[in-house]
Protein backbone atom coordinates (compact mmCIF):
# COMPACT_ATOMS: atom_id res chain seq x y z
CA UNK A 1 0.00 0.00 0.00
CA UNK A 2 3.06 2.19 1.09
CA UNK A 3 4.95 1.37 -1.89
CA UNK A 4 1.48 2.40 -4.36
CA UNK A 5 0.84 5.46 -2.37
CA UNK A 6 4.79 6.45 -3.11
CA UNK A 7 4.33 5.48 -6.61
CA UNK A 8 1.36 7.61 -7.08
CA UNK A 9 2.60 10.97 -5.49
CA UNK A 10 5.66 10.17 -7.83
CA UNK A 11 3.81 10.16 -10.73
CA UNK A 12 1.77 13.55 -9.46
CA UNK A 13 5.49 15.06 -9.17
CA UNK A 14 6.48 13.49 -12.75
CA UNK A 15 3.73 14.77 -14.39
CA UNK A 16 3.68 18.14 -13.80
CA UNK A 17 7.17 18.62 -14.52
CA UNK A 18 7.33 15.89 -17.24
CA UNK A 19 7.72 16.82 -21.04
CA UNK A 20 4.73 15.25 -22.85
CA UNK A 21 6.83 13.37 -25.54
CA UNK A 22 8.03 11.27 -22.48
CA UNK A 23 5.15 9.31 -22.03
CA UNK A 24 5.19 5.56 -21.86
CA UNK A 25 2.66 2.93 -22.31
CA UNK A 26 2.42 -0.06 -21.65
CA UNK A 27 0.82 -3.08 -23.72
CA UNK A 28 -0.19 -5.63 -20.99
CA UNK A 29 -2.26 -8.45 -20.93
CA UNK A 30 -1.89 -12.52 -20.81
CA UNK A 31 0.52 -14.40 -23.25
CA UNK A 32 -0.68 -14.93 -27.06
CA UNK A 33 -3.00 -12.44 -26.48
CA UNK A 34 -1.20 -10.39 -29.85
CA UNK A 35 0.89 -7.59 -27.92
CA UNK A 36 3.86 -7.73 -29.80
CA UNK A 37 1.65 -8.01 -32.82
CA UNK A 38 0.01 -4.60 -31.97
CA UNK A 39 2.96 -3.29 -31.06
CA UNK A 40 4.93 -4.01 -34.29
CA UNK A 41 2.18 -3.16 -36.28
CA UNK A 42 2.20 0.65 -34.75
CA UNK A 43 5.92 0.27 -34.87
CA UNK A 44 6.33 -0.33 -38.78
CA UNK A 45 3.98 2.22 -39.63
CA UNK A 46 5.49 5.00 -37.84
CA UNK A 47 9.28 4.29 -37.14
CA UNK A 48 9.36 1.77 -40.28
CA UNK A 49 10.52 -0.92 -37.71
CA UNK A 50 9.66 -3.47 -35.91
CA UNK A 51 9.42 -3.96 -32.13
CA UNK A 52 9.95 -7.58 -31.62
CA UNK A 53 9.41 -11.36 -32.91
CA UNK A 54 6.03 -12.54 -32.64
CA UNK A 55 4.77 -16.40 -32.67
CA UNK A 56 2.13 -19.01 -32.04
CA UNK A 57 4.14 -20.32 -29.06
CA UNK A 58 3.16 -18.75 -25.91
CA UNK A 59 5.84 -16.48 -24.01
CA UNK A 60 7.66 -15.52 -26.93
CA UNK A 61 8.49 -11.92 -25.38
CA UNK A 62 10.26 -12.91 -22.36
CA UNK A 63 12.02 -9.37 -21.66
CA UNK A 64 10.76 -6.27 -21.49
CA UNK A 65 11.09 -4.10 -25.19
CA UNK A 66 11.17 -0.70 -25.99
CA UNK A 67 10.68 1.63 -29.09
CA UNK A 68 11.45 5.09 -27.66
CA UNK A 69 9.48 8.37 -29.52
CA UNK A 70 7.02 6.87 -31.39
CA UNK A 71 5.75 9.47 -33.23
CA UNK A 72 1.70 8.89 -34.52
CA UNK A 73 -0.34 11.46 -36.53
CA UNK A 74 -3.89 10.99 -37.07
CA UNK A 75 -6.30 13.78 -37.77
CA UNK A 76 -4.13 16.85 -37.67
CA UNK A 77 -2.66 15.40 -33.95
CA UNK A 78 0.67 13.85 -32.91
CA UNK A 79 1.14 12.01 -30.03
CA UNK A 80 4.63 10.73 -29.41
CA UNK A 81 5.12 8.06 -26.89
CA UNK A 82 7.65 5.24 -25.73
CA UNK A 83 6.53 1.68 -26.25
CA UNK A 84 6.25 -0.19 -23.59
CA UNK A 85 6.04 -4.22 -24.71
CA UNK A 86 5.60 -6.29 -22.14
CA UNK A 87 5.71 -10.41 -21.75
CA UNK A 88 2.41 -11.74 -21.40
CA UNK A 89 1.41 -12.21 -17.52
CA UNK A 90 0.34 -15.48 -16.33
CA UNK A 91 0.19 -17.34 -12.93
CA UNK A 92 1.97 -20.85 -14.26
CA UNK A 93 4.29 -22.03 -16.32
CA UNK A 94 4.75 -25.11 -17.68
CA UNK A 95 7.40 -26.16 -19.93
CA UNK A 96 5.76 -28.99 -20.88
CA UNK A 97 3.25 -26.73 -22.70
CA UNK A 98 5.64 -25.98 -24.71
CA UNK A 99 6.94 -29.32 -26.16
CA UNK A 100 3.43 -28.90 -28.10
CA UNK A 101 4.86 -26.63 -30.45
CA UNK A 102 7.82 -28.83 -31.11
CA UNK A 103 10.58 -27.43 -28.64
CA UNK A 104 13.16 -29.44 -27.61
CA UNK A 105 13.04 -30.77 -23.98
CA UNK A 106 16.00 -28.18 -23.05
CA UNK A 107 14.57 -24.92 -25.22
CA UNK A 108 11.12 -25.26 -23.22
CA UNK A 109 12.86 -25.70 -19.95
CA UNK A 110 14.99 -22.21 -20.77
CA UNK A 111 11.86 -20.68 -22.30
CA UNK A 112 9.81 -21.72 -19.02
CA UNK A 113 12.47 -20.19 -16.79
CA UNK A 114 13.05 -16.96 -18.38
CA UNK A 115 9.12 -16.69 -18.85
CA UNK A 116 8.88 -16.49 -15.40
CA UNK A 117 11.78 -13.98 -15.47
CA UNK A 118 9.36 -11.90 -17.72
CA UNK A 119 6.23 -12.31 -15.50
CA UNK A 120 8.03 -10.45 -12.73
CA UNK A 121 9.43 -7.76 -14.87
CA UNK A 122 5.88 -7.21 -16.24
CA UNK A 123 4.61 -6.45 -12.68
CA UNK A 124 7.53 -4.52 -11.43
CA UNK A 125 7.58 -2.61 -14.66
CA UNK A 126 3.47 -1.21 -13.93
CA UNK A 127 4.61 1.33 -11.47
CA UNK A 128 6.55 3.40 -13.81
CA UNK A 129 3.90 3.12 -17.07
CA UNK A 130 1.88 6.32 -17.53
CA UNK A 131 -0.86 4.30 -19.49
CA UNK A 132 -2.00 1.32 -20.28
CA UNK A 133 -3.12 -0.43 -23.47
CA UNK A 134 -4.44 -4.11 -22.05
CA UNK A 135 -4.30 -6.43 -25.17
CA UNK A 136 -6.91 -9.00 -24.51
CA UNK A 137 -7.16 -12.38 -27.04
CA UNK A 138 -11.56 -11.49 -28.13
CA UNK A 139 -11.62 -15.66 -28.84
CA UNK A 140 -10.97 -16.00 -25.22
CA UNK A 141 -12.67 -16.02 -21.96
CA UNK A 142 -12.33 -12.86 -20.47
CA UNK A 143 -13.12 -13.22 -16.56
CA UNK A 144 -9.84 -14.75 -16.34
CA UNK A 145 -8.46 -13.28 -12.64
CA UNK A 146 -5.09 -12.46 -14.52
CA UNK A 147 -6.82 -10.09 -16.63
CA UNK A 148 -8.81 -8.35 -13.27
CA UNK A 149 -5.57 -8.78 -11.57
CA UNK A 150 -3.72 -6.50 -13.85
CA UNK A 151 -7.06 -3.69 -13.98
CA UNK A 152 -7.22 -3.96 -10.07
CA UNK A 153 -3.53 -2.95 -10.05
CA UNK A 154 -4.06 -0.12 -12.81
CA UNK A 155 -6.82 1.32 -11.11
CA UNK A 156 -5.14 1.07 -7.79
CA UNK A 157 -1.73 3.03 -9.15
CA UNK A 158 -4.18 5.48 -11.07
CA UNK A 159 -2.97 4.44 -14.57
CA UNK A 160 -4.99 5.57 -17.53
CA UNK A 161 -6.40 1.94 -19.27
CA UNK A 162 -7.67 1.00 -22.50
CA UNK A 163 -8.87 -2.23 -23.36
CA UNK A 164 -8.36 -3.79 -26.86
CA UNK A 165 -10.03 -6.47 -28.15
CA UNK A 166 -7.36 -8.57 -30.46
CA UNK A 167 -8.45 -11.20 -32.63
CA UNK A 168 -11.80 -10.33 -34.16
CA UNK A 169 -10.50 -11.81 -37.37
CA UNK A 170 -11.51 -15.09 -36.21
CA UNK A 171 -14.90 -16.66 -35.74
CA UNK A 172 -15.08 -17.06 -32.03
CA UNK A 173 -14.42 -13.40 -31.33
CA UNK A 174 -16.76 -12.04 -28.82
CA UNK A 175 -16.17 -8.53 -28.13
CA UNK A 176 -19.52 -8.02 -26.55
CA UNK A 177 -18.84 -10.45 -23.98
CA UNK A 178 -15.40 -8.54 -23.41
CA UNK A 179 -17.53 -5.34 -23.18
CA UNK A 180 -19.91 -6.76 -20.52
CA UNK A 181 -16.94 -8.22 -18.34
CA UNK A 182 -15.01 -4.67 -18.52
CA UNK A 183 -18.13 -2.21 -18.65
CA UNK A 184 -16.03 0.73 -16.80
CA UNK A 185 -13.58 0.52 -19.71
CA UNK A 186 -13.57 1.68 -23.30
CA UNK A 187 -13.41 -1.60 -25.49
CA UNK A 188 -12.06 -1.09 -29.04
CA UNK A 189 -12.21 -4.31 -31.09
CA UNK A 190 -9.02 -4.78 -33.68
CA UNK A 191 -6.88 -7.77 -35.47
CA UNK A 192 -3.70 -6.53 -35.29
CA UNK A 193 -2.22 -9.12 -37.17
CA UNK A 194 -4.48 -8.09 -40.39
CA UNK A 195 -4.73 -4.39 -39.22
CA UNK A 196 -8.06 -3.84 -39.33
CA UNK A 197 -10.00 -0.96 -37.12
CA UNK A 198 -6.95 0.39 -36.56
CA UNK A 199 -8.05 3.74 -36.69
CA UNK A 200 -10.80 3.44 -34.49
CA UNK A 201 -7.74 2.24 -31.98
CA UNK A 202 -5.57 5.57 -32.63
CA UNK A 203 -8.39 7.25 -32.03
CA UNK A 204 -9.12 5.28 -28.30
CA UNK A 205 -5.11 5.84 -28.36
CA UNK A 206 -4.99 10.12 -28.35
CA UNK A 207 -7.95 9.81 -25.71
CA UNK A 208 -5.77 7.55 -23.72
CA UNK A 209 -3.15 9.88 -23.58
CA UNK A 210 -5.04 12.55 -22.72
CA UNK A 211 -6.25 10.87 -18.82
CA UNK A 212 -2.47 10.96 -18.59
CA UNK B 1 -16.26 -29.22 -10.80
CA UNK B 2 -15.58 -31.40 -13.35
CA UNK B 3 -14.87 -35.83 -13.81
CA UNK B 4 -12.75 -36.58 -11.75
CA UNK B 5 -11.24 -39.83 -10.46
CA UNK B 6 -11.83 -41.54 -7.14
CA UNK B 7 -7.48 -41.44 -6.13
CA UNK B 8 -7.90 -37.84 -6.71
CA UNK B 9 -10.45 -36.92 -4.89
CA UNK B 10 -9.12 -39.28 -1.84
CA UNK B 11 -5.75 -37.18 -2.11
CA UNK B 12 -7.46 -34.01 -2.48
CA UNK B 13 -7.10 -31.82 0.75
CA UNK B 14 -9.14 -27.84 1.29
CA UNK B 15 -8.32 -25.77 3.33
CA UNK B 16 -10.69 -23.18 4.23
CA UNK B 17 -9.13 -19.91 5.03
CA UNK B 18 -11.63 -17.49 6.98
CA UNK B 19 -10.52 -13.53 6.33
CA UNK B 20 -9.77 -13.16 10.35
CA UNK B 21 -7.03 -15.20 9.87
CA UNK B 22 -5.41 -13.01 7.09
CA UNK B 23 -6.70 -9.99 8.04
CA UNK B 24 -4.24 -8.65 10.21
CA UNK B 25 -1.31 -9.58 8.52
CA UNK B 26 1.06 -7.27 5.95
CA UNK B 27 1.20 -8.28 2.32
CA UNK B 28 4.60 -10.58 2.72
CA UNK B 29 2.94 -12.43 5.50
CA UNK B 30 -0.11 -13.16 3.87
CA UNK B 31 1.06 -14.00 -0.09
CA UNK B 32 3.66 -16.47 2.07
CA UNK B 33 0.67 -18.39 4.03
CA UNK B 34 -1.27 -18.91 1.16
CA UNK B 35 1.93 -20.04 -0.93
CA UNK B 36 3.13 -22.53 1.80
CA UNK B 37 -0.08 -23.78 1.99
CA UNK B 38 -0.37 -24.35 -1.99
CA UNK B 39 3.46 -26.24 -1.48
CA UNK B 40 1.75 -28.45 0.40
CA UNK B 41 -0.48 -29.62 -2.45
CA UNK B 42 -3.46 -27.71 -0.51
CA UNK B 43 -6.75 -25.84 -2.33
CA UNK B 44 -7.22 -22.80 -0.58
CA UNK B 45 -10.57 -21.36 -0.20
CA UNK B 46 -9.95 -17.92 1.29
CA UNK B 47 -13.19 -16.25 2.88
CA UNK B 48 -12.43 -12.67 1.24
CA UNK B 49 -9.85 -11.29 -1.30
CA UNK B 50 -6.81 -10.38 -1.74
CA UNK B 51 -6.13 -6.79 -2.79
CA UNK B 52 -4.52 -6.24 -6.35
CA UNK B 53 -1.18 -5.44 -5.03
CA UNK B 54 -1.65 -8.45 -3.10
CA UNK B 55 -2.48 -10.98 -6.08
CA UNK B 56 0.30 -9.35 -8.27
CA UNK B 57 2.84 -9.78 -5.43
CA UNK B 58 1.30 -13.60 -5.51
CA UNK B 59 1.55 -13.94 -8.84
CA UNK B 60 5.61 -12.57 -8.61
CA UNK B 61 6.64 -14.87 -5.89
CA UNK B 62 4.47 -17.93 -7.44
CA UNK B 63 6.58 -17.32 -10.49
CA UNK B 64 10.12 -17.05 -7.90
CA UNK B 65 8.84 -20.87 -6.99
CA UNK B 66 8.56 -22.03 -10.28
CA UNK B 67 12.32 -21.16 -10.55
CA UNK B 68 13.36 -23.09 -7.41
CA UNK B 69 10.60 -25.57 -6.22
CA UNK B 70 11.21 -28.83 -8.06
CA UNK B 71 8.05 -29.80 -10.01
CA UNK B 72 5.89 -26.30 -8.95
CA UNK B 73 4.41 -25.42 -12.16
CA UNK B 74 2.48 -22.37 -10.83
CA UNK B 75 -1.25 -21.28 -9.48
CA UNK B 76 -4.77 -21.45 -10.59
CA UNK B 77 -6.37 -18.61 -8.86
CA UNK B 78 -10.11 -17.14 -8.99
CA UNK B 79 -12.14 -14.51 -7.05
CA UNK B 80 -15.49 -14.55 -6.92
CA UNK B 81 -17.46 -11.55 -5.76
CA UNK B 82 -21.16 -10.80 -5.66
CA UNK B 83 -22.65 -9.52 -8.61
CA UNK B 84 -23.63 -5.56 -8.00
CA UNK B 85 -24.88 -5.19 -11.33
CA UNK B 86 -28.76 -3.89 -11.09
CA UNK B 87 -28.12 -2.81 -7.25
CA UNK B 88 -28.68 0.80 -6.18
CA UNK B 89 -26.14 3.10 -5.86
CA UNK B 90 -26.63 3.51 -2.37
CA UNK B 91 -26.25 -0.16 -1.72
CA UNK B 92 -23.53 -0.53 -3.66
CA UNK B 93 -21.67 2.88 -1.56
CA UNK B 94 -22.70 1.02 1.98
CA UNK B 95 -21.14 -2.32 0.59
CA UNK B 96 -17.44 -0.31 -0.28
CA UNK B 97 -18.31 1.63 2.98
CA UNK B 98 -18.20 -1.74 4.66
CA UNK B 99 -15.61 -3.12 2.71
CA UNK B 100 -13.27 -0.60 3.45
CA UNK B 101 -13.69 -0.92 7.56
CA UNK B 102 -14.01 -4.69 7.79
CA UNK B 103 -12.41 -6.04 4.44
CA UNK B 104 -13.45 -7.65 1.43
CA UNK B 105 -15.01 -10.77 3.01
CA UNK B 106 -18.07 -10.68 0.91
CA UNK B 107 -15.75 -12.41 -1.86
CA UNK B 108 -14.33 -15.87 -2.26
CA UNK B 109 -10.64 -16.80 -3.10
CA UNK B 110 -9.80 -20.12 -4.94
CA UNK B 111 -6.30 -20.44 -4.84
CA UNK B 112 -4.61 -24.02 -5.51
CA UNK B 113 -1.35 -25.24 -7.52
CA UNK B 114 -1.75 -25.53 -11.05
CA UNK B 115 -0.45 -29.28 -10.95
CA UNK B 116 -3.76 -29.99 -8.87
CA UNK B 117 -6.17 -27.22 -10.90
CA UNK B 118 -6.43 -27.65 -14.80
CA UNK B 119 -8.57 -24.71 -15.09
CA UNK B 120 -10.41 -22.57 -13.37
CA UNK B 121 -13.47 -21.83 -15.95
CA UNK B 122 -15.23 -18.53 -14.71
CA UNK B 123 -18.25 -16.34 -15.50
CA UNK B 124 -19.75 -13.35 -13.11
CA UNK B 125 -21.69 -15.46 -11.48
CA UNK B 126 -20.15 -19.21 -11.01
CA UNK B 127 -16.40 -21.26 -10.70
CA UNK B 128 -15.82 -24.36 -12.01
CA UNK B 129 -12.78 -26.02 -10.77
CA UNK B 130 -10.87 -28.67 -13.43
CA UNK B 131 -8.88 -30.84 -11.78
CA UNK B 132 -5.64 -32.63 -13.34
Amino acid sequence: MIKILRNFSKRIIFSIFRKRDNIKIGFYGPPNSGKTTLANSICKDWTGEELGAASEVPHETREVQFKEKVEIKHKGKILTFKIVDTPGIATKIDYEDFLRFGLKKNEAKKRAKEATQGIIESIKWLDDMDAVVIVLDSTENPYSQVNITIIGNLVARKIPVLIVANKIDLKKSNIKRLQAAFPEYEVVGISARDKSNMDEFYESLFKLAKKI
Amino acid sequence: MGKIDKEKIKGLRIHVMPYSEVKDMGIAERVRKVLNLILGNKIVILHGRLRPEEEARLIEDTMAMVDHVKNFKGIELAVIEPDMRGESMFFKMKHNIAKSLVGDSSALTIIGPASIIKEIKKDPRKIELLLS
